[in-house]
């Protein structure tokens, strides 16, 4: 293999480009900030490892305490977990059917109008920024401590996750079959659910699917605001300092949660 | 190079004659530019198209062809100009008038445009859509049994009736060309707009399904307006050809008064 000699010095019109390009004075400014904020952060939250290790010793106590789970609960624990699962699978169900017309106003391209669109979108966006835990405390308050109340909660919550993620998967859509569809004379509706739905119908099944397994981890965490399923079990365990029936029921809710996503994992692994 | 190929004119009056008698589409003075500057799209195009004809639109890329056609159907608004298709003036019709309008003309793309993850017989069931049977005529599992039928004996003309339940994903692509001319049978046109409809295509699909495709509307009666970079194909299967140059029309002329070299200098 011949070596190429040397370019001669002057010979190129343009040198090597730089290997970073040079940040625009804002964009420093902007990076110089968030990292100073980054550090403000990691003192105001007064992050400690010192701290850490000095609390280790506790961490070993509490599960020297909770090993081995005691198992005398267990009957009640499962039909608890069972709650749990079936307010998630029906909040996600049910947030899944409303999250799709939401979702279709919400969408650019299918929208009856901007307003709409705009107003469906913000909906949406409310759903979704407040935490589950605000709506379990809500929906406590309307129809009482219990299950439905936290089955209302995943529900709402379900309906701000799926509706931001159906209405993009739709606006990602090809568009051919839309035109196709649009200059033979088909209506809004029938492109929606002639070209629109079935084509991104993976796409919402596997967000469903997500969907499903944060319900799961939801719903035992809504339990603790006395919005049912095993939540309340735990906290119940917890405040009377009975670690070795908190340990059963922590594993059983790892069983279930581990379950559900193995279970959705491999239902999205078919669909792709 | 203007109009080195002019026509004959007893053909060229003939073919006029042939397309005023009972125009399917008429288009006067169209213009179209996309965006404030660069040159217009259209350019005062006149177009008009008889009961039963064949036409085909010719012209280098960017000729305007394919908005001309969109135009027609008012897929693309034009910027000016009148347009009358099937008797019904274009400009000003209400939402729903238009629909049941564009329901009486099939449109073949250049890419079949199915939806991939439907059946084929789904997807021909989709030419219906603007008859009002309701949605869950739309689908093949949920659509009424004359309206599956009707779909199918479509799907048979085009030599697919085996390939029924079949998704469109898994088809060829000359297979799902023919399912896409089975959606336009299924719609009973009077008029079938086709956009370089085998240009996707190998040469003998294209062929083939060219073929089938103008027999299947010259048996019927329905006229046809095309695109094609194919000469051979718009001299064979039109009546008439149309030739545009930077959005102007450059050459109307019967297709029989016309041979390949001649065609050729419109994409000097």
């Amino acid at each position: 293999m011949t070596e190429m000699p040397p370019a001669p010095a002057g010979s190129r019109p343009h040198g090597l480009p730089p290997r970073f390009d040079r940040p625009h004075p804002l964009a420093f400014l902007g990076w110089v900030l968030a990292l100073a904020f980054l550090v403000a952060a990691v003192q105001g939250t007064g992050f400690s490892l010192g701290r850490l290790a000095d609390g280790l010793p506790a961490i070993g106590r509490m599960l020297d305490r909770m090993f081995p789970p005691n198992l005398e609960r267990l009957p009640a624990i499962g039909k608890a977990l069972l709650v749990t699962f079936q307010m998630a699978v029906v909040g996600t169900v049910l947030g899944v059917i409303l999250a799709l017309p939401l979702a279709v106003l919400a969408a650019r391209g299918l929208s009856p109008h901007p307003l709409v669109r705009h107003a469906a979108r913000s909906l949406i966006a409310f759903f979704r920024t407040v935490p589950d835990l605000i709506w379990a405390l809500f929906f406590v308050i309307a129809v009482g401590l219990g299950p439905f109340a936290g089955t209302l909660a995943i529900m709402i919550d379900t309906i701000g996750f799926c509706g931001r993620f159906f209405a993009e998967a739709m606006e990602e859509q090809e568009k051919g079959p839309q035109e196709a569809l649009t200059a033979i004379g088909a209506s809004r509706t029938g492109l929606v659910f002639s070209a629109v739905i079935p084509a991104a119908l993976p796409s919402f099944t596997a967000t469903s699917l997500f969907s499903l397994e944060k319900a799961t981890r939801s719903s035992v965490i809504l339990g603790l605001v006395g919005a049912g399923g095993i939540g309340i079990e735990l906290k119940v365990a917890m405040d009377l300092f009975a670690y070795d029936l908190a340990a059963t029921i922590i594993l059983a809710i790892f069983v279930l949660v581990l379950l559900v996503e193995q279970a959705s994992g491999a239902l999205r692994r078919r669909l792709m | 190079m203007a109009l080195a190929l002019a026509l004959p004119r007893e053909t060229a009056a003939a073919a006029e004659t042939a397309a005023a008698a009972e125009p399917v589409l008429r288009a006067r003075g169209l213009h179209k530019r996309f965006g404030v500057e660069g040159p217009p799209v259209l350019d005062d195009v006149d177009l008009q198209l008889g009961r039963g004809e064949a036409l085909a639109l010719l012209g280098a890329n960017g000729a305007g062809k394919s908005t001309l056609l969109r135009c027609c159907l008012r897929l693309v608004e034009p910027d000016q100009g009148r347009i009358e298709l099937l008797g019904e003036p274009l400009t000003g019709l209400s939402r729903g008038r238009l629909r049941r309008l564009r329901a009486r003309v099939g449109f073949v793309f250049q890419r079949h445009n199915l939806v991939p993850r439907l059946s084929a017989l789904s997807n021909v069931l989709h030419g219906a859509q603007a008859r009002g049977d309701g949605p869950l005529a739309w689908y093949a599992p949920t659509a009424p049994r004359r309206l599956r039928e009707e779909a199918l004996a479509c799907l048979e003309r085009v030599g697919l009736a085996r390939f029924a339940g079949q998704r469109a994903a898994s088809l060829s692509g000359g297979q799902s060309q023919r399912v896409a001319i089975a959606r336009a049978l299924m719609q009973r046109p009077e008029l079938v707009v086709a956009d370089e409809p085998v240009a996707s295509l190998d040469p003998a699909a294209g062929e083939e399904v060219m073929a089938l495709f103008v027999r299947l509307l010259r048996e019927e009666g329905i006229s046809l307006l095309f695109t094609s970079h194919n000469l051979r194909h718009a001299l064979d299967h039109s009546d008439r050809l149309v030739a545009l140059r930077a959005g102007r029309v450059e050459l109307e002329a019967a297709s029989a008064d016309q041979d390949i070299e001649r065609l050729r200098a419109l994409y000097d």
